[in-house]
C-alpha cells in the first residue's frame, strides 16, 4: 500500500438532492422530556438533518409557549419535516405542501404513510402514489419504506433523493433485523440508503454503517434513553465507527483459529 | 360574528380575513403555515384572503417528531 493509501481515509460527505453533510446521523425531536433536553441531545449527536413532525396549533393555549423551532433554528440545521401520522397519500402530500408554506418553500421532506397504529409498518401502495405526486410537485422526497429491494429500487428510479428503510418497527428498538434485505438494496442502490427506524443502541447504528449505509435517522433510541445526550453521543461514535469499519473493509470469518503471534522463535 | 371550521372544529370568530384571525388568535408572527379551504395560503395572501362563513381553515406549525 502506498504511503498515500495508507493515511487515515477521508470520508466524502453525504450528498443527496444537490445537498451536502458530514454528518451521517440524522435524528428526530420526539418523546423529549422538553425541548431543553431535545437541543442539547441534537446538539451532541452531531446531527445536520433534524426531523419535525406538522401539527395542528393548539388554538386559545398559551400562545406564548416555546417553539420548537426557537430550539432547533432552520438556520443551523436542515430541517426534515415527516408525514408521521398520515395513512393515505392525500394526508401526506397536504402535509409537505403545509411544511414547504411553514419553512419558505423548503422543498426536502420525509415521507412516510403508515399501514396501521400497531405497527406503524409503511403502506407501500400509498407510499408509491405520494412519492409520485411530491416529486412531480418539485419536492425532494426522503422516503420511508420497508426493506423490500424492489420497492427500494422503484421508489429510487421514481426520483426520490434517498431511499430510508426500516431496519425494524419504528420505536421498537429491535435492530436491524433483515441485514441481507438491506445488503441486496444497498447492492442496487444509486442513492443514498438510510436505515431508519429500529435502531435501539449504538452498536445497532454501527452495523447499519457496517453494511455500507450511508446514513441511519432515529429518534426513540436516543430520546428514550435514560440519559439521552450520553446516548447522542454513543450514537455519534457509533456511526463514525460503523462508517469507518465499512470503509477499512473487515477481515473474513473464518471458522477456525489463526494465531496472531508468529508460530516460529517460540521458546519450546 | 361567523362561523368558521378552525382546525377542524366549529369555531365563532370577529375576524374579517386570515391575517385578522391571526391576530385574534394571538398567533401573529409566528412560525406556522395555514390552508385555506384545502389549499396552501402562501403568507402574502393572508391579509387579502377574506373569510367567508364556513370556511375550513388550519393552522399547523412544527413540533418534535421523528
Amino acid at each position: 500500500m502506498s504511503e498515500k493509501e495508507n493515511q487515515l481515509l477521508v470520508d466524502k460527505p453525504l450528498e443527496f438532492g444537490g445537498l451536502s453533510f458530514k454528518s451521517r446521523l440524522l435524528v428526530g425531536t420526539g418523546k423529549y422530556k422538553d425541548l431543553e433536553e431535545t437541543g442539547a441531545a441534537i446538539e451532541t449527536s452531531g446531527a445536520e438533518i433534524v426531523t419535525v413532525a406538522i401539527r395542528r396549533t393548539n388554538i386559545g393555549q398559551n400562545p406564548d409557549e416555546p417553539n420548537l423551532l426557537d430550539v432547533i433554528s432552520p438556520e443551523k440545521y436542515t430541517l426534515l419535516p415527516n408525514t408521521a401520522g398520515c395513512f393515505n397519500a392525500k394526508d401526506a402530500v397536504r402535509t409537505c405542501k403545509l411544511a414547504r408554506e411553514l419553512l419558505d418553500g423548503h422543498d426536502l421532506v420525509k415521507l412516510e404513510v403508515l399501514g396501521d397504529q400497531k405497527t406503524l409498518y409503511p403502506n407501500i401502495t400509498e407510499t408509491l402514489v405520494a412519492a409520485r405526486e411530491l416529486i412531480d410537485d418539485g419536492f425532494k422526497v426522503m422516503v420511508y419504506t420497508s426493506d423490500d429491494p424492489i420497492v427500494a429500487k422503484e421508489l429510487e428510479d421514481m426520483g426520490c433523493v434517498a431511499v430510508m428503510p426500516l431496519g425494524s418497527l419504528i420505536g421498537s428498538g429491535m435492530g436491524i433485523c433483515n441485514p441481507y434485505n438491506i445488503r441486496i438494496i444497498l447492492e442496487n442502490a444509486n442513492v443514498p440508503i438510510i436505515v431508519d427506524a429500529g435502531v435501539g443502541t449504538a452498536s445497532d447504528a454501527a452495523i447499519a454503517m457496517e453494511l455500507g449505509c450511508d446514513g441511519v435517522l432515529m429518534n426513540t433510541a436516543i430520546a428514550a434513553a435514560n440519559n439521552p445526550v450520553l446516548m447522542a453521543s454513543a450514537m455519534k461514535k457509533a456511526i463514525e465507527a460503523g462508517r469507518e469499519a465499512c470503509l477499512a473493509g473487515r477481515m473474513p470469518r473464518k471458522l477456525y483459529a489463526s494465531a496472531s503471534s508468529p508460530i516460529g522463535g517460540t521458546i519450546i | 360574528m361567523i362561523e368558521i371550521h378552525l382546525n377542524g372544529e366549529p369555531k365563532q370568530v370577529k375576524a374579517a380575513s386570515i391575517s385578522e384571525l391571526l391576530d385574534e388568535l394571538g398567533l401573529a408572527g409566528k412560525r406556522l403555515a395555514v390552508e385555506y379551504n384545502l389549499e396552501i395560503l402562501p403568507k402574502s395572501e393572508h391579509q387579502e384572503t377574506r373569510l367567508q362563513p364556513q370556511d375550513k381553515v388550519e393552522i399547523v406549525h412544527a413540533i418534535g417528531g421523528g
